[in-house]
């Protein structure tokens, strides 16, 4: 591995158990020794503590359920589309963005105490959690690879603009770099600039420009030339 | 603790890796470690900040070496048998050899979509009032708390601005150490890229975060 590898976008089709081994980076790409290793382990608990009585196998089905088909980042779009179009609720989400969230459904677990930093001309928020992995759960699921890794996290404070450009974001020199580390409890939503040439789309249009990343403020939000 | 997940600003590990927003787990074990973990965690043996703690005790080598569900793993494994809930030899063992210990309660399915939306709020409107000020410059102490700290080792001695006012929240390093009840006025603080990196960082860059009011001192 290398630090001038290009960035590596697994391909979702291929289970990641078995791609890629070439970039034996320790993030998450494992031999499969190691996978049925932790495989077995992860098995034996959860037999462990359901024969105990701990946990509900059904349980754990909906836990999983809710957070590979319900809550993602397609929540966190809605709030983004939602404060391009009205000025109003923009005012809300920056003045109690965790009362904002929730006024479109999004509240709980790991987004609790909510707060919006916006984008704007010169000004460029980017969000990190340096000692583990906190996340805006409600609005964005749960946290992509990357930025629970190592890499991401030990740069991100000291050379923000290095990992930007890993993202193919390049932001003017003189544009201020505002990194957030979240290391209580507190949880930010980045509230990208919206897209030119966008004027009179729907609500629905523009959540379509709205990525995850865009919103922890690795990369703006699509053009609607990148989107179509 | 001064442990390897307190990484910000080490060097060495190489490019951030993309990918897409799906799939949200990368294979089956990954969905029964997360959920297996928030499920055992419901049955309240230990605070989140205790479920931290377990992870951040690995040793650097192992921290360094595990992928992320890997250390919830361990840290969950941790977390049960220190509660003798499970003992090393079933873990060892993969199957039940003892009888259960009584939890406080177990998450049942019909109670899943209420917890996640209940979570886990941890401002106290009882807590403390703050001592300092928006505007204020402070210094995060020079501290190395041996057990669970929320203050990265980046900016301790370093000044910073305080720009937030939180109220008072579950101070982690309390909770970590079965202290539930311990809330501390908790503030944003932004430091100049400059005061963290020296004269040769990014002039453009700030870094935040978020510290308890123990963290601090006026400078």
């Amino acid at each position: 591995m290398h630090d001038d590898d290009p960035p590596f976008i697994p391909d979702a089709r291929r289970s990641h158990d078995h791609d890629d081994h070439d970039h034996d980076d320790h993030d998450h790409h494992r031999h499969d020794g190691d996978v049925s290793h932790i495989e077995a382990r992860v098995r034996a608990l959860e037999e462990i503590l359901t024969q105990k009585g701990y946990v509900d196998l059904a349980a754990l089905d909906r836990l999983v359920e809710t957070y590979e088909r319900r809550i993602g980042p397609r929540n966190g779009a809605h709030v983004i589309a939602r404060a391009w179009t009205d000025p109003d609720y923009c005012e809300r989400l920056r003045t109690d963005a965790t009362r904002a969230i929730a006024e479109l459904g999004y509240s709980g677990r790991q987004g609790e105490h909510m707060i919006a930093v916006f984008n704007a001309p010169g000004i460029h928020n980017l969000v990190v959690c340096t000692l583990c992995s906190c996340y805006p759960w409600p609005v964005l699921g749960l946290p992509p690879v990357w930025y629970k890794s190592a890499p991401y996290r030990s740069r991100a404070v000291i050379d923000p603009r290095s990992v930007l450009a890993e993202f193919g974001f390049l932001p003017a020199l003189d544009t201020q770099i505002r990194v957030w580390d979240s290391t209580a409890e507190i949880r930010y939503l980045v509230v990208p600039e919206r897209p030119p040439a966008t004027e009179g789309w729907s609500e629905d249009q523009l959540a379509s420009l709205v990525t995850r990343n865009s919103m922890i403020g690795v990369s703006p939000a699509l053009s609607p030339e990148a989107a179509s | 603790m001064n442990g390897a997940h307190d990484m910000g600003g080490m060097m060495g590990f190489g490019p951030v890796r993309d990918e897409l927003e799906d799939p949200v787990f990368h294979s089956h074990w990954e969905r029964r470690a997360f959920a297996l973990t928030l499920a055992a965690a419901a049955a309240g043996r230990w605070s989140i900040d205790e479920a931290r703690q377990a992870r951040e005790r690995l040793s650097p080598p192992v921290y360094l070496s595990k992928t992320y569900y890997e250390i919830w793993i361990a840290g969950l494994e941790a977390l049960l048998t220190e509660r003798g809930l499970v003992s090393r030899e079933e873990i060892e063992a993969g199957r039940c050899l003892g009888t259960a210990r009584p939890v406080e309660r177990i998450l049942e399915t019909d109670r899943v979509d209420a917890m996640i939306a209940r979570g886990g709020p941890t401002f106290r409107a009882d807590g403390p009032a703050p001592r300092l000020v928006m505007g204020q410059t402070v210094r995060a102490r020079n501290i190395h708390p041996p057990g669970h700290t929320r203050l990265p080792r980046y900016v301790r001695g370093r000044c910073g601005v305080i720009s937030h006012l939180h109220g008072a929240h579950v101070f982690p390093d309390a909770s970590a150490s079965g202290q539930e009840d311990v809330s501390q006025p908790l503030y944003t603080v932004r430091f100049s890229g400059r005061e963290l990196w020296g004269e040769e960082a990014d002039p453009s860059l700030s870094v935040s975060i978020e510290a308890f009011e123990s963290y601090l001192e006026p400078a």
